[in-house]
């Protein structure tokens, strides 16, 4: 076991500082050390999904991530993924949906979902089903779950829109409408 | 650290009540004896209850019974909206305290959520409970204003006179209304005027589960907790000889270890990381005990000789060995159930206080009594000193009914005085379970030159689980779980014989696992109804049709999934479809699946169909949910599960070796609902126990090679 290291960590657009040995893994330091809730332990092998977390916009499993291989990359939880005045499109389609039963899984659908829509922005039903076969649900929430990516992927759609728009507003134009 | 205990404002708060608030006790008529089982707590009255709080935090219900995912949060709290005129957001959901004289389950006798009971427990008392509270809140408005009670009018937790412009809402005249007497035998709403119940409401948990602001026993975080993790004998019964503490207590950040009875060890660390690092390097040697030569074989082998003798005699109807004896067709076979893990997503965990004149525990648990007690007996406390403060849990099936790990962390933590969150890791969790218990089944059937059912005949071999968990209920060596959907049937049976034979596994211990003994029994019944209709030449639909005659719900569900799965219609090769029919938890269900055996030779879901009839429905959503979550619950196990023993120790440790079945695999599911005015039927659990039949018999349709062992991989290997 090597010695404890400060690390600087940017997670949820803040940056953090722990100490820790480098070995450990990444789950730890957000449960732990950052009190965050959002990614589970589940199975510590990288076989459940439930501790995902977005690095760089990709989904990856945080139990198998050293801390010492994070480095500057920014980490996104699914604390930082969208607030409750304003939800990120695929939690406001996981509500919408009700799908969720026991939920312990949701973190890893969710963070699925959240990169596989970063990749592609309008994803088949075998691209969904591929990008959510390596995340175990055991209620049986399958189809709920599968449900609300699909509805994710229309609510992504209208999202994009929305904001192209905005980006299509010249800053004069948008001082104008401000009140 | 961050005190996360009150981050689910109006969700989960605690449990005392804030001084000035109203409690409105609320005497319910007992109910009447239910069928289910008796408990050692049988003196414990249903009496007063106390399910609704109205304080300056709103209104609450103070619920009965736990949610593990199964959505019983969302569809009790309908119940008391429905009779309080309440929106569903209006009302706040708190986890009720350990107290068997106000939160008992009717059914089961205890303070327990399980057996797809609580919302045939809720459905007449969380209603009366509500308006109960209703007539007291309008009767003192009615009478502040000197105004007929009648004249008044309720609309979403106002009370208002119309004819004097007056208004109330409830909390402005709870005071008033604590002081009037609580009426009996109070009015329900008929269920005509249902305005919340049997609506598609959403579920009020979601939000707070998409964006990690839920609790679970998992996220607990106390002020001065530390963390723990442990090992536990790989072997029941064994202890540990050696270990190395002074390299565990080497590692930076671990503060103590602690051991159990010589069998558990656990090292307390400032971090998780640090505990199980220091549980790694303390390289801990065990000595197996008694169990070390266990195997599944020598189980089974057991099971096969006791099986052959008599057991006790749960139904004999007309001599049905003899009628099958001289029966013009007769068949029998033997089917095998296998040991089977909970593994809920949320790893076992408890986090404790333990100190000199009280103690605190955190934790998700089924049976918020039997855990107060655990804490009581090992720390010699009286139970009213440990607070029990109960979590959402990331899924339960059965294992969060025992308070084995409750113990074991008690005993760990005794002479720890701060708080410690104890997790079972993964392979603990997995290879320590209270498993569902392995079933050894002998049928035999005769059949007459019409190819009738004359006889049938049936004996369960297996562990007892109501004799450990509930004595009380397991009467003259009668186990009735374990017989559950065997001695009885939905079909027209004249003669019947059924008895069971009680077998304890060495070194195993065994519990409730969702659908319970109806799972397992109900692979093997509608396995062999399937059997005596191919011995006879009969389509499998119209053999049990014809066996309805005196169960029209049965009929009318298995009609509705017959139509909506198309049965008949001709399949491409190597598709087939099975049925199964179950009269279980209160509900009728039938069930086809259909299956294609792909080139890899390898069983594909196609597609489920379910058709149930659970009474009146709360929530049609929720309905939907249980079905489909129950099936696929129950496939996941029937396809690739099962629990083996190597030298008394489990073998599969975690989800790499205990498969589950991925989203990718889910056949397309469709449910069929009947509408109903009976009583309402369960739902967690009924979706698990068709699953196995329908798929064993689909595998027959499609390749003409019955299933009568499970797990299928296996079967077909």
């Amino acid at each position: 076991m090597t010695l404890p290291v400060c690390f600087s960590l940017n997670v949820n657009d803040a940056v953090e500082s722990v100490e820790a040995s480098p070995e450990t893994p990444l789950l730890y330091i957000l449960r732990n050390d950052l009190s965050l809730n959002g990614p589970k332990y589940g199975c510590g092998l990288g076989e459940c999904g439930a501790c995902a977390v977005l690095i760089d916009g990709r989904a990856v499993r945080s139990c198998t991530v050293p801390l010492g291989a994070v480095g500057a990359r920014r980490v996104i939880t699914l604390e930082g993924l969208g607030t409750p005045e304003r939800l990120h499109p695929v939690q406001a389609a996981f509500i919408d949906e009700a799908a969720a039963q026991c939920g312990y899984c949701l973190n890893g659908m969710i963070i699925a979902t959240a990169a596989l829509l970063n990749r592609n922005t309008d994803p088949d039903e075998d691209a969904i089903r591929e990008a959510l076969r390596h995340h175990l649900c055991r209620c049986g929430t399958h189809m709920e779950i599968l449900a609300a990516v699909r509805r994710a992927v229309a609510y992504a759609k209208v999202e994009r829109a929305r904001r192209s728009t905005l980006d299509g507003v010249s800053p004069k134009a948008a001082k104008e409408v401000s009140p | 650290m961050i005190n996360n205990l009150h981050s689910r404002r109006g969700f989960l708060k605690g449990t005392v009540l804030a001084t000035g608030g109203l409690v409105l006790a609320v005497q319910l008529p007992r109910m009447g004896r239910a069928t289910g089982p008796a408990s050692s707590s049988e003196e414990a009255a249903f009496t007063p209850n106390a399910f609704v709080k109205i304080d300056e935090n709103g209104i609450t219900l103070i619920m009965p019974h736990t949610e593990v995912g199964q959505g019983i949060y969302t569809s009790s709290a309908m119940l008391m909206a429905e009779e309080l005129e309440l929106r569903l957001d209006q009302l706040k959901v708190e986890a009720a305290p350990p107290d068997l004289s106000k939160y008992m389950d009717p059914i089961l006798y205890d303070q327990a959520t399980g057996g797809s009971t609580s919302t045939r427990s809720d459905w007449m008392r969380l209603r009366q409970a509500a308006a109960t509270a209703r007539i007291m809140l309008v009767g003192a408005a009615a009478a502040k204003w000197r105004v007929d009670p009648a004249q008044c009018r309720v609309h979403e937790g106002t009370i208002y006179h119309d004819a004097s412009n007056q208004s109330s809402t409830y909390y402005d005249i709870a005071a008033e209304a604590a002081k009037l007497p609580v009426p009996a035998d109070v009015p329900l709403k008929d269920p005509s005027q249902f305005k919340v119940i049997g609506t598609r409401a959403k579920r009020l948990d979601t939000p707070g589960k998409v964006n990690g602001s839920v609790v679970y026993g998992m996220d607990i975080r106390v002020p001065g907790m530390k963390y723990a993790t442990l090992a536990i004998s790989p072997v029941t019964g064994g202890r540990f000889t050696k270990m190395n503490e002074a390299a565990a207590r080497a590692v930076k950040g671990v503060l103590d270890i602690v051991t159990a009875d010589n069998a558990a060890v656990a090292v307390i660390g400032e971090h998780m990381w640090a505990a199980k690092q220091g549980l790694d390097a303390l390289n801990i040697e065990w000595d197996a005990g008694e169990n070390g030569a266990v195997t599944v074989d020598t189980i089974v082998a057991k099971m096969d000789q006791v099986s052959q003798q008599p057991g006790v005699v749960i139904r004999d109807e007309n001599k049905a060995v003899d009628v099958i004896a001289n029966a013009p067709t007769k068949l029998s076979a033997i089917y095998r159930s296998p040991f089977l893990s909970h593994s809920p997503m949320e790893p076992l965990n408890c986090t404790l206080h333990i100190q000199d004149d009280r103690a605190e525990v955190w934790v998700g648990t089924q049976v918020p009594v039997r855990t107060q007690k655990a804490v009581a007996d090992i720390t010699g406390l009286p139970p009213e000193k440990v607070t029990v403060n109960n979590q959402l849990m990331g899924g339960a099936f059965g294992r969060r009914l025992d308070v084995d790990t409750i113990e074991l962390a008690a005993k760990l933590l005794k002479d720890t005085r701060y708080p410690v969150k104890l997790v079972w890791t993964r392979e603990q969790d997995m290879t320590h379970d209270y498993y569902r218990p392995y079933y050894y089944d002998r049928v035999a059937a005769g059949l007459d030159k019409d190819g009738r059912m004359i006889g049938r005949t049936h004996r369960v071999t297996g562990s007892s689980i109501f004799a450990r968990w509930a004595p009380a209920a397991f009467k003259n060596g009668i186990d009735p779980d374990a017989v559950d959907c065997a001695s009885e049937t939905p079909y027209d049976e004249e003669a019947v014989f059924a008895d069971y034979v009680r077998d304890e596994p060495a070194g195993v211990n065994t519990s409730w696992w969702r659908g319970v003994g109806a799972t397992h029994n109900l692979f093997v019944v509608e396995s062999f109804v399937d059997e005596m209709a191919t011995a006879t030449k009969q389509d499998p639909l119209e053999f049990r049709r014809k066996m309805l005659t005196k169960n029209p719900r049965a009929l009318a569900v298995l009609n509705l999934a017959a139509e909506k799965a198309g049965w008949g219609q001709a399949l491409p090769p190597g598709r087939g479809k099975g049925i199964s029919l179950q009269v279980a938890f209160g509900s009728y269900l039938a069930h086809i699946l259909e299956i294609e055996i792909t080139d890899e030779k390898e069983v594909r879901l196609v597609r489920s169909v379910i058709a149930v009839d659970c009474g009146v429905v709360i929530n049609p959503d929720t309905v939907v949910a249980q079905m489909e979550g129950g099936v696929i619950f129950g496939l996941s196990s029937a396809m690739f599960n099962q629990v083996t023993f190597t030298d008394g120790a489990v073998d599969q440790t975690n989800f790499d070796t205990y498969r589950v079945l991925r989203i990718n695999e889910a056949p397309k599911i469709e449910v069929y609902q009947i509408k109903s005015g009976e009583a309402p039927g369960g739902v967690g659990e009924a979706g698990t126990a068709a699953a196995a039949g329908a798929l064993g018999n689909a595998i027959f349709a499609a390749t003409g090679k019955r299933i009568r062992s499970l797990p299928l991989a296996e079967a077909l290997a």
